[in-house]
């Protein structure tokens, strides 16, 4: 009992600590959540909370009944997929040859630059991106002619734009991306290596059988973090970089979202699609976390 | 590694070109966008503008400079970030502190942490996050901006991975010597822990500055934008032109292109600020970011 006590009273200072926090996060982290509710009424902001109209599940019959719904769910799914597997593979061989790197200054210079994209935002990116792949004065259309290629319209072209969301979102992310493989290869045991050119083996040989395996764990724990993601298409980059021309292959969930909620002011309706997103996402977490946990022994904290 | 094999030797070669390759892939855009901005128009509309500025000028700038918007918002950003940053510091720093100690001595720990983490899990979204902060009187204030996202959680779980890997006998050192735990966070955890500070300190930099979405939607009139969100409505404007710009080419192509060098200067001003922040905090967040998110 004493020492309950005694700890209670050294602890006070914690819990004072946190509070502050704490009230933030109930009220901008929790009080929206409850706020959920209004996807199952017909919410209306002049009426406000007061005049609450329960319409159940009306919403999201609204939504599975819209024409290109599936379709938008498919591009999110497709493009996110899509920028998994890149984000997986490209960070991990960029990893593989800087790895390579003996010069320390030119290591350092590449991993400076490559790690920059990543702090601008997709509003300068996408204002780059634009005039880059601009039809008629872009640098990639100046070089496609250059070579007697036909000027190809990237971003008002369905054939394109996912790939191109996808070519530019590891364009920005995959130095920074790079950090945490290449953290993994320096942990490698160095005399692994040596112990295998006392065996003869060469490069290849080292790469596949020693470092490969060393990182992947690393591996394993990235690519089922990602699992969180599956309905993450990029808000930011496919808001800034699409137009009505690309919305049958572009538009993602977090678009319609808006698109329905902030541009249309059907609350209810985006609060509903809101929620199908969040609770399908939690899922997608959770077995992300779960398998980390079982695969690669990772906790949150 | 004595006797590099020809093979390998090729194969470095190789690496040298490819991965220098990389890094100008990553440049490039920069370098052609400010090219652009020192170009002359009429250079630019022509399509002669690469790496290099074509019949330098500073027409641009001078335009921007006496753009009262653009100053606004650019005043409005730095407003945001100094206080963005700092109010997000100290919740961090707050909230990982205790969320940093054992469950056997702070037993609130895990149901603490789990209300926290489980933002990062779940959350009400688009709408109902609005209704929030319209709820809470704080459309078109710069709160709106820093409140919501005044506890980041993702920079909380890095702090607090951090404080767990300090030596336990500091702190029962500063307790010997009768320091409490606000004495002990102030005096013993925080002068150490400054890689990880910067780490944050960054990323919130980085995050207020380029944060565009909430300015759109919380700001009521455009004047109280920050730079970003008036670069995304600018910038935006200019996409829908020229999507439609494929079917009705001549007329809007040349009322377009005509300011692509003042777009590219906006952008290019805008950049500054974290061109120069992040070459001195680039040495720590590598650091910083290892050291708080993969445990071993």
């Amino acid at each position: 009992m004493r020492s309950n006590y005694r700890q209670f009273i050294r602890n006070v200072p914690l819990h004072l600590m946190i509070l502050p926090g704490l009230i933030i996060i109930i009220v901008f982290g929790y009080i929206p959540m409850a706020g959920l509710s209004i996807a199952f009424q017909n919410f209306s902001p002049i009426a406000g909370f007061k005049n609450m109209n329960w319409v159940g599940l009306d919403n999201f019959k609204y939504l599975f009944d819209l024409p290109g719904f599936s379709q938008v769910v498919w591009n999110t799914v497709f493009i996110s997929a899509m920028k998994i597997v890149s984000g997986l593979v490209i960070p991990v061989l960029v990893a593989l040859l800087l790895n390579e790197v003996r010069k320390t200054g030119f290591k350092r210079t590449i991993q400076t630059v490559i790690y920059m994209p990543h702090f601008f935002s997709w509003v300068i990116l996408a204002g780059i991106i634009v005039d880059v792949l601009s039809p008629s004065t872009g640098i990639v259309n100046m070089l496609l002619k250059a070579v007697g290629v036909e000027p190809v319209q990237f971003l008002a072209s369905n054939e394109w734009f996912p790939y191109i969301l996808v070519i530019t979102d590891q364009w920005k992310e995959f130095g920074f991306g790079t950090i945490i493989y290449l953290a993994a290869l320096t942990n490698i045991d160095k005399s692994l290596y040596e112990a295998s050119v006392m065996d003869g083996a060469g490069r290849w040989k080292q790469t596949w059988h020693i470092t490969l395996p060393g990182i992947r764990p690393i591996v394993i724990l990235m690519v089922t973090l990602s699992l969180g993601n599956v309905l993450n298409g990029g808000f930011d980059q496919v808001f800034n970089l699409y137009n009505p021309l690309v919305y049958e292959s572009g538009d993602i969930l977090d678009t319609m979202i808006y698109r329905i909620g902030l541009q249309d002011a059907q609350y209810s309706v985006s609060t509903a699609l809101g929620l199908i997103k969040s609770v399908v996402s939690f899922i997608f977490i959770g077995l992300g976390y779960f398998l980390a946990y079982r695969l690669a022994n990772y906790r949150i904290f | 590694m004595h006797h590099a094999s020809r093979a390998y030797r090729w194969f470095l070669g190789l690496n040298y070109v490819i991965l220098t390759l990389l890094a100008l892939l990553c440049l490039f855009p920069i370098v052609n966008i400010l090219a652009i901005s020192f170009s002359s128009s009429d250079a630019v509309k022509a399509g002669s503008v690469t790496f290099w500025p074509v019949e330098f000028t500073l027409s641009s700038y001078k335009y921007i400079l006496e753009n009262q918007q653009f100053l606004n918002s650019f005043g409005t950003s730095l407003l945001r970030v100094v206080l963005g940053v700092a109010t997000n510091l100290i919740f961090t720093i707050l909230v990982a502190y205790p969320l940093s100690k054992e469950a056997a001595k702070f037993r609130s720990r895990t149901f603490y942490a789990w209300i926290f983490v489980f933002t990062m899990l779940f959350s009400g979204g688009l709408i109902p996050g609005y209704l929030v902060v319209k709820e809470a009187g704080l459309l078109d204030s710069i709160w709106a901006l820093i409140l919501p996202g005044a506890v980041p959680i993702f920079n909380v779980l890095l702090m607090l991975n951090f404080f767990r890997g300090l030596p336990k006998e500091l702190e029962e050192a500063a307790w010997m010597d009768g320091a409490g735990h606000f004495r002990t966070l102030w005096s013993i955890y925080l002068p150490i822990s400054l890689p990880s500070i910067a780490t944050i300190t960054l990323f919130a930099m980085v995050g207020h500055w380029n944060a565009w979405f909430d300015g759109m939607i919380y700001m009521k009139s455009p004047e109280g934008y920050p730079l970003a969100t008036y670069l995304q409505s600018m910038l935006q404007q200019v996409t829908m032109i020229q999507s439609e710009m494929m079917t009705l080419e001549d007329a809007t192509l040349l009322s377009q292109v005509s300011d692509r060098t003042t777009q590219a200067s906006q952008i290019f001003l805008s950049v500054i600020p974290i061109l120069l922040v992040y070459p001195f905090l680039q040495r720590y967040f590598v650091h910083g970011l290892v050291v708080g998110s993969v445990k071993g």
